[in-house]
């Protein structure tokens, strides 16, 4: 059986194939993968270059894919027109800036110590705890929406940036995966700690917290992936303290005349996200491969 | 932890618990913040939300109860609100299950992909649900004048005679959000799969082929969907939250009110009474009714999904 076990890994690397991969398949995989990124990928090239148009491609026809003569002209404009604005655009990016620091980094922090919690000790309400977190992944934010806004006028925050950072604490997918990930710190860990004498607080923040360094930097994402694309909406009325998406979709609001302003607003809102999950990629798949749901 | 608790039986099993609560005290600390949070926001709104369902409440006075004048109107005096309900329904039975099997699809082939390809393969294809607001790019590609993209290709290919208006013509408004909602559907639960991929152990497949497995396809029947159980449940249940939500693409690409409300969601109407005409009450019950659809579609979709590789 044994000597069955080598041949057959022998052959497998001579080869270079797995096993119970037929060529066929292979070319089948391949020719999927490219027709169908091809589709994912389209829209986004054809926005990155449509930013880069002068005026002149943006309304050729027929419309050509690829930039001929690629200018940052649109980018400028975008600038000048927001320079021109009653609220500086320095404002907007500030509250942007600021909304998305401040809830980020209060739900990374607020999460972590309830998942530390839930994830290393058994007592009384935190099966439950956990299982009503799991229950709320299951509607969106629409759903919660109309209440909020009932809420956070009680509690007269309506119409300043806490209506924003406030609710994005509590964010339920961050808890999730920081709690499913810390289950996969091993308890020696903190029990070895614990006969040092370390305290509770002490082993959250110095030993639990570098090693769930995936996890938090995947909440993270998610966190700045709501909060960047968030310009208020209807909690902030005040237009000095609105975020970026508010400022940009008054200039993609501006029909022809901002259609290249526009475009370039659209690149701007889309690379941010994009660049922090590059940058990110590998601490969030280790993350992801613990975000399963047990029955 | 309990076994000084389980020694004196004396002790009934109330006053334990609480023994045991207040030995854990630096816990619920812990816990303070987040659960403090988490429920004035995202379990109150809940109960809130049911609550204001059987009132009429405008804001600015107190809500007066309204029995279920609220679900009756909806279900037999709002016939645009049945119109969404289609339309939900309709995005939700085509966009969820499609965009789910994709998830696990795309996942599954770029898993057979070499490790540096995979990370570009896996960026490009969730590049769109992460890109946020970067949908309204469709709406250039589909735009209803002559230079929309589309329209020009199929013109100047001579497939069409003229333009079509893709975004406000009734017969193919529905399809382009449909295209447009599964582009973006490769979200959380997509990356749940392919990080899940990753973790089923070699040893397995090897056992397998051992064992005669004989194609891919019987090794992800009876190996790899059996050990990924727990992220088929979770790619689901944000499949399903998606689908159900829907409501910013159509809001974006086709206005609101859309024509003849033809890709009116519940969603949709649910910001309409809410944020726009200041009706709690009615909002509430329709919030309420997504709620309750959203909750039984997942718990449905999760008795389903035990069954894998059984």
């Amino acid at each position: 059986m044994a000597t069955a076990k080598t041949k057959v890994r022998k052959g497998r690397i001579r080869e270079g194939r797995k096993p119970n991969r037929s060529i066929g398949g292979d070319i089948f995989v391949y020719f999927v993968l490219i027709l169908f990124g091809a589709f994912f990928v389209f829209p986004l090239i054809y926005a990155i270059n449509n930013s880069l148009k002068p005026l002149n491609e943006i309304f050729m026809y027929p419309p050509k894919l690829f930039v001929q003569n690629p200018t940052t002209d649109n980018f400028s404009d975008l600038f000048l027109l927001m320079g021109q604005s009653w609220v500086p655009f320095s404002r907007y990016i500030f509250n942007t800036v600021f909304m998305t620091l401040l809830g980020t980094v209060g739900h990374i922090l607020f999460a972590s110590m309830g998942a530390y919690a839930l994830s290393k000790y058994r007592f009384p309400g935190s099966r439950f705890l956990f299982a009503l977190v799991v229950t709320t992944l299951m509607f969106s934010t629409y759903v919660t929406a109309i209440p909020n806004f009932i809420i956070l006028s009680k509690l007269h925050m309506i119409d300043t940036p806490f209506s924003i950072i406030i609710p994005a604490w509590g964010s339920s997918i961050g808890f999730f995966l920081i709690k499913q990930f810390m289950d996969t710190v091993p308890d020696t860990l903190i029990e070895a700690a614990k006969i040092d004498g370390a305290k509770e607080w002490r082993i959250y923040w110095k030993i639990v917290m570098p090693i769930i360094r995936p996890a938090w930097l995947t909440a993270m994402i998610f966190s700045i992936q709501a909060l960047w694309n968030n310009g208020g909406g209807a909690f902030i009325y005040a237009e000095e303290l609105k975020g970026l998406p508010a400022a940009l979709g008054q200039i993609t609001a501006g029909g022809v005349a901002r259609q290249g302003a526009g475009n370039a607003a659209t690149v701007i809102m889309m690379l941010v996200p994009i660049l922090a999950f590059i940058l990110t990629q590998s601490n969030i798949i280790e993350t992801m491969a613990s975000s399963g749901i047990k029955d | 932890m309990s076994f000084a608790g389980y020694k004196k039986k004396k002790i009934n099993q109330l006053k334990w618990t609480v023994k045991d609560a207040k030995k854990h005290k630096t816990l619920y600390l812990f816990l303070l913040p987040y659960f403090t949070v988490f429920t004035l926001f995202t379990v109150a709104p809940v109960v809130v939300s049911l609550v204001l369902s059987f009132t009429y409440y405008n804001v600015f006075e107190a809500p007066r109860f309204h029995g279920l004048t609220n679900y009756i109107n909806l279900l037999l005096a709002d016939d645009i609100f049945l119109t969404a309900v289609k339309n939900t329904f309709l995005l939700a039975v085509i966009t969820g299950p499609i965009g789910y099997l994709a998830s696990f699809m795309f996942a599954w082939f770029i898993h057979e992909l070499p490790r540096y390809v995979r990370a570009v393969a896996v960026l490009v294809f969730y590049a769109p649900s992460i890109a946020g607001g970067a949908f309204i790019i469709w709406s250039l590609i589909f735009s209803g004048d002559s230079k929309g993209y589309l329209n020009a290709i199929l013109v100047e290919t001579g497939i069409m005679s003229g333009p079509v208006l893709w975004l406000t013509d009734t017969r193919y408004m529905m399809p382009v959000v449909i295209i447009v909602v599964l582009w973006m559907s490769l979200g959380a639960g997509f990356l749940s799969f392919v990080a899940g991929l990753q973790t089923v152990d070699a040893a397995q497949y090897e056992a397998g082929y051992v064992d005669g497995i004989k194609n891919r396809w019987q090794e992800l029947w009876f190996i790899t969907l059996p050990n990924m159980k727990g992220m088929l449940m979770f790619g689901a249940v944000m499949a399903i939250t998606q689908s159900f939500g829907v409501g910013d693409v159509t809001q974006q690409l086709c206005g609101m009110p859309s024509t003849d409300y033809a890709v009116h969601t519940a969603v949709n109407h649910l910001v309409d009474y809410g944020t726009l005409r200041f009706e709690m009450g009615y909002a509430s019950a329709i919030a309420t009714i997504l709620f309750l659809s959203m909750f039984l579609c997942n718990k449905a979709v999760q008795s389903l999904l035990r069954r894998v590789g059984q």
